[in-house]
């Protein structure tokens, strides 16, 4: 709502210089947030009004130029010479003439300049230069007669005139008029408010030989209040007067024919919206009621629109002619050659109106305030209003007006006189309750301890005792509460989960990795450069109905195609080393197919059927934790060559913040896209509390080289993903236990052994901790070799196996024991030899 | 070796001179201080402690000196041999000391070389303001209260008194999942969570709700569609507005330092009543750049106020939706944009530096939030 102050002093007789910005604050605190104050047509110096003596046309040009003398006033140096381009003009017209040393709104400053071979002393300005609109038809010509030779523009087109934009918020239907800001100003100053546009002089008689015509409300669930006033003879190719185009233009909106101007004006002013049918383009009365199906109308924005059974549509004999409370139609549209005029305004429902523009995808300035509520008393006045402004300025006379109204009930709100000072934590005193929510135009009923609140026709927002809490508290001030801080029970702190989570993340960047946020959005796309199979379950992903983008229509399935994305970007802006993770959420599943959620009210808590119906709707989200790394792990430098990072580096960071969680993980070969199928480990673990076999939580490795091409990443890329939830699940039941060691001496033992190519360094590890016994304290590889030494085939795993027993030095039999039978162990199970 | 003396052997064995003896260790104590390292020592040690040495030979005389006379030459001898091995012992020492010092002068190493070995790794800032922001209502008793970000609608809308025709439930503001009729949304706030928790939770609640949340808003310099929000939520007996504004000036300094207070201006939220408005004074000029020309604050656009967040006391409706006696209890709920928080707080002016996963912005803050 942009509300000039000049239009606001016609309702409040606020202090004399006050200052828009001081009327903004104070407003503000009441909580209209008013957004800016702007300045219409801020231009300063020498604009004047001039009068055309003479043009002369200059034709040597590519476009027609006109030579002007200009008559400005003999304070101004008489007549003056000024070229234009414009040629909407006469001789005698009256204009608007800058003169050197004047600054037109831009900051455009206007001096005397040689221009097409003349001597150009000053300009003739266009209401766009002047900020008074965005009229392309030429230069500004007044009315003749409308204002005198030679005086100051200013105070007739309202330079510098101050404009408060204000965000109405939607409980405030009525602060969208004039009249509404022009209450909360009057509160905010303690002035006296009059609602003028309740307090009208009667329009004369209509006339005798005429009768209004009918009107009708069939639904009134819909529309409660319809008044349509007939007007006769109406000269409708008058143009508005200039002071209501600069009140509409200072309001943002666009002059368009007098008669609308006028309904719009009127609606800015009293927040009712109204609208003009040409009386000979409809047959017979109107009514509001709801459309049929199979109707259809086309708008005034020459859309035709095929109309719903909830629509609320007025309506002729033949058909209907508008959206209520929307925009009219084009059959029934006011011209300039209309004579006799309908002017309807109605009350409607605020809900029915905003599915209706929803719906049609048609928001106006009508079905704005309809959606916020408009007050619903306010009708007749307004249109009685309007019609006096057209009779006014353009002529015609009044038939009279026909109205229906559908009973309605007073709503009263009965609540503690204390209520507020409970609420805001302060002492107020019934007094000022009382004082405050007559402010606000309430009717105030105190009986005992209790008021009973009836609120005004204008704030349908105020049903519930909060409601009218807040008018009070807000009237006081909501700074002159003195804060105090409320004592919480002991809590307990994160949940272990919490900490887990926390904790995951430390470990990343312990690893060396750097958090990145990506967005959740994934589309087909993203899989197909991932390489992930069409009958994979990642590709059964959330849809959006409506995603920013119809390339990532859903919500991930996984993080890597983020990362993937965030690595391309940091690599394409010139990084050698990316080591990247991310801690997100994935979703599976297909909402809608098997489970909607139930429609529930919330006039009550849902039962535990409706609140597991709920979550079974809800599609499963898993918080997965993913890293991905290229270029070095250690960087090239004096120390030497530097290393890359590698399949086992992604191993190792997951596996590494999996065990830092105190959750064992175990890793076995898997072929998965997108990973590398010789190079990708699958992670499992195990809940020890419970007998289920291990559960697979991720993968790490190598990238598919494909893949790499495919994000333009350098090959070897690497990378992790795991199901984060499923760690802490099981880590966050798990206190851990103090170690046992012992402190008699060790005795280490090495062997390598000869095991054909493929097998698992891991089994064979196992093998020799399971034939090694009870002696054996651990067990690890440190050589892998493969070459002529050994075998075609074959392959040499050494390891280092330490013993160490709880009570005695371990002798050399038993040690020599222990290592046989590892080897036999080995043996057995993987067909290793010794190597000799 | 010679024979042990039976008798007197009135031959003086010339190597038991007191003189030669003496001379002897002179020659060994003058050798030893001359031995200027210890491969020079370990020659001198041979020469004059060796088993051919004048006093080791000496030593050897002493068993063919007759009975008599053996005690006074064995003393003699003695103490010259103790004498030398002291000198010796010392030298060694000292000369083990001064190698030791040499070599570790010449290992010293040239320590500006550079250590950046590795990439070191780092938090994204969200991240760890988000915990800090928790922590501050953790140290005050709250808990962390957590729900799904694809969220049923009666959760984002319904049960926060949004009803079915309200302007901020069309596609312009809400992601909805397919269809637009499914009944559920990505959640366009952290306030579901209050409901949660509500419904879950034992009376009185104090929790705060950290989370990641959706709009439809096109990615720019202050808007992206995912983005974040933490909100806090108390109900218990007799919780008022004052208690509303102590909380959000407590957090006020925790966040941005002592002594900077919160302004609450009347708003509309459909889920609070009565409904502000948060505002922060500006941490960067305190107030000081309003009306003051010549300190103009780029912050708060010389305002003195940033807009923070939004708050009020909670709706009667959502606590009854909740199943909250909203005769016995009430509560205040408020909450913020972490984007916005961390614009502020760390002089961040494109929130796409937020969300585009360049290394160098997180890298920037290494654990810091």
């Amino acid at each position: 709502m942009r509300a000039p102050i000049s239009w606001i002093r016609e309702f409040v007789d606020l202090p004399a210089g006050l200052s828009g910005r001081e009327l903004s604050a104070a407003l503000i605190a009441l909580g209209l947030e008013v957004e800016t104050v702007d300045v219409v047509a801020d231009v300063t110096g020498p604009v004047v009004i001039g009068r055309i003596e003479s043009i002369e046309e200059l034709t040597e040009f590519k476009k027609p130029i006109r030579f002007c003398h200009v008559s400005v006033g003999e304070s101004n140096g008489g007549v003056r010479g000024i070229v234009c381009g414009a040629r909407n003009f006469a001789e005698g017209d009256l204009v608007v003439v800058a003169l050197p040393g004047a600054v037109l709104p831009g900051g455009f400053a206007i001096a005397a300049r040689e221009t097409y071979g003349r001597v150009s002393d000053g300009m003739i300005c266009s209401s766009r230069e002047l900020d008074l609109g965005d009229d392309h038809d030429g230069i500004m010509v007044l009315e003749a007669g409308s204002a005198e030779v030679g005086t100051a523009a200013g105070e007739l087109l309202g330079f510098g005139e101050e404009v408060l934009d204000i965000a109405v918020t939607p409980d405030r239907g009525y602060a969208l008029s004039i009249r509404g800001v022009a209450r909360e100003a009057a509160i905010a100053f303690g002035l006296p408010f009059s609602d003028s546009a309740t307090e009208l002089a009667p329009l004369s008689a209509p006339v005798p030989d005429s009768q209004p015509r009918s009107c009708a409300l069939i639904d009134s669930s819909a529309c409660d209040v319809f008044t349509l006033r007939t007007l006769l003879d109406v000269d409708a190719t008058r143009q508005s007067p200039l002071w209501l185009r600069q009140r509409l233009i200072a309001a943002g909106m666009r002059p368009v024919s007098l008669i609308v101007d006028v309904t719009n004006y009127v609606m800015l002013e009293t927040g009712q919206p109204l609208h003009a049918f040409d009386a000979d383009r409809v047959a017979g009365g109107l009514v509001a009621r709801r459309a049929t199906n199979g109707e259809s109308l086309e708008t005034l924005d020459h859309v035709s629109r095929d109309l719903d059974p909830e629509d609320l549509v007025i309506a002729d004999d033949n058909g209907p002619l508008a959206l209520a409370g929307t925009m009219g139609g084009t059959s029934s549209e006011i011209d300039l050659g209309s004579r006799n005029i309908l002017l309807e305004a109605a009350h409607f429902d605020a809900v029915v109106v905003a599915r209706m523009s929803r719906r049609h995808r048609l928001s106006s300035e009508a079905s704005r305030r309809f959606e916020r509520g408009v007050d619903r008393a306010i009708a007749p006045y307004a249109s009685e209003r309007a019609a006096s402004l057209i009779l006014e300025l353009a002529g015609g006379r009044s038939a009279g007006m026909t109205a229906e109204e559908a009973p309605h009930e007073e709503v009263t709100i009965t609540i503690d006189a204390d209520l507020p000072e409970r609420v805001a934590g302060m002492a107020i005193g019934p007094e000022r309750v009382i004082e405050n929510l007559t402010q606000v135009g309430c009717a105030v009923t105190a009986a005992e301890s209790r008021l009973d609140v009836s609120p005004p026709s204008w704030r349908p927002d105020l049903t519930d005792p909060a409601d009218l809490v807040e008018e009070v508290i807000r009237l006081i001030g909501y700074d002159q509460i003195t804060p105090t801080l409320p004592a919480a029970p002991p809590g307990r702190g994160l949940t272990e989960a919490q900490q887990l989570r926390r904790r995951a993340s430390r470990g990343a960047v312990a690893f060396g990795l750097i958090e990145v946020l990506s967005y959740p959005f994934i589309g087909e796309h993203d899989l197909d450069l991932c390489q992930i199979p069409t009958d994979d379950a990642r590709r059964t992903f959330v849809r959006l109905a409506n995603p920013l983008s119809e390339e990532q229509p859903g919500i991930r399935t996984t993080l890597l195609p983020g990362l993937l994305n965030a690595a391309r970007r940091n690599v394409s802006r010139g990084a050698d080393d990316v080591a990247i993770f991310e801690v997100g959420s994935v979703a599976f599943g297909v909402v809608g197919d098997s489970v909607t959620p139930p429609r529930l009210t919330a006039s009550r808590p849902p039962s535990a059927d409706e609140l597991d119906a709920l979550a079974a709707a809800i599609p499963s989200q898993r918080r997965h934790l993913a890293g991905l790394a290229l270029g070095s792990v250690e960087r090239p430098g004096w120390w030497g060559a530097g290393r890359d990072f590698v399949w086992s580096d992604a191993l190792r960071i997951a596996t590494g913040i999996v065990e830092d969680l105190g959750v064992a993980v175990s890793v076995d070969a898997a072929a998965y896209l997108p990973f590398h199928p010789g190079r990708c480990a699958v992670l499992s673990i195990v809940d020890p509390e419970s007998n289920d076999d291990a559960m697979i939580i991720g993968y790490a490795g190598e990238l598919h080289p494909k893949v790499c091409v495919s994000w333009d990443l350098p090959p070897r890329t690497c990378a992790f993903e795991f199901d984060l939830d499923a760690v802490i699940a099981i880590a966050s039941d798990e206190v851990r236990r103090g170690p046992r060691f012992h402190s008699m001496p060790v005795a280490k033992e090495d062997i390598a052994l000869v095991v054909p190519v493929d097998t698992a360094a891991a089994d064979v590890a196992a093998a020799l901790a399971n034939g090694a016994g009870s002696l054996l304290e651990s067990v690890r590889l440190f050589d892998v070799y493969q070459g002529p030494q050994v075998a075609e085939g074959s392959k040499s795993l050494a390891f280092s196996l330490r013993f160490r027993a709880a009570d005695r030095t371990l002798g050399v039999d038993e040690l020599s024991q222990s290592r046989e039978a590892a080897i036999a162990a080995a043996e057995t199970a993987c067909g290793a030899t010794l190597r000799t | 070796m010679s024979a042990p003396n039976k008798e007197y052997d009135p031959v003086e064995v010339s190597a038991l001179d007191p003189a030669a003896i003496d001379a002897a260790l002179s020659a060994a104590v003058a050798a030893i201080a001359a031995a200027s390292d210890l491969d020079e020592l370990k020659a001198v040690r041979i020469a004059h402690a060796g088993d051919r040495s004048a006093l080791a030979l000496a030593n050897r005389e002493i068993g063919a000196l007759p009975p008599a006379a053996k005690a006074e030459a064995g003393q003699r001898v003695g103490k010259a041999r103790g004498l030398l091995k002291k000198a010796l012992e010392e030298r060694q020492v000292q000369l083990e000391e001064d190698r030791d010092v040499r070599v570790l002068v010449a290992e010293a190493v040239d320590v500006t070389l550079p250590v950046d070995r590795a990439q070191v790794g780092a938090r994204h800032p969200l991240s760890t303001i988000s915990e800090r922001l928790a922590d501050v209502f953790v140290a005050m008793g709250y808990e962390v209260a957590e729900g799904p970000e694809i969220e049923a609608e009666w959760f984002n809308f319904d049960a926060l008194n949004i009803a079915p025709d309200h302007p901020a439930r069309t596609m312009q503001d809400t992601f909805f999942v397919e269809s637009p009729d499914s009944g559920v949304v990505l959640r366009t706030h952290t306030s579901p969570v209050q409901i949660r928790a509500l419904l879950e939770r034992d009376l009185p609640v104090y929790v705060v709700c950290p989370g990641r949340v959706f709009r439809t808003d096109e990615l720019d310099a202050t808007h992206t569609p995912v983005f974040h929000q933490i909100e806090a939520l108390v109900v218990d007996e007799g919780i008022t507005m004052a208690d509303l504004k102590g909380t959000l000036d407590h957090l006020a300094a925790s966040v941005f330092g002592e002594g900077l207070v919160t302004r609450l201006r009347p708003s509309y939220f459909p889920f609070t009543e009565p409904s502000a408005e948060l505002d922060l004074q500006c941490f960067a000029c305190r107030g000081a750049s309003v009306n003051n020309p010549d300190a103009p604050c780029r912050t708060c656009s010389s305002e003195g106020w940033i807009e923070w967040g939004g708050c009020g006391m909670v709706n009667p409706r959502v606590l009854e939706a909740c199943g909250v006696d909203s005769e016995r209890y009430s509560g205040f709920a408020f909450g913020m944009g972490l984007e916005r928080t961390l614009m502020f707080r760390h002089d961040i002016t494109d929130m796409r530096d937020m969300v585009e996963g360049d290394i160098r912005f997180s890298a920037a803050f290494g654990m810091e939030g």
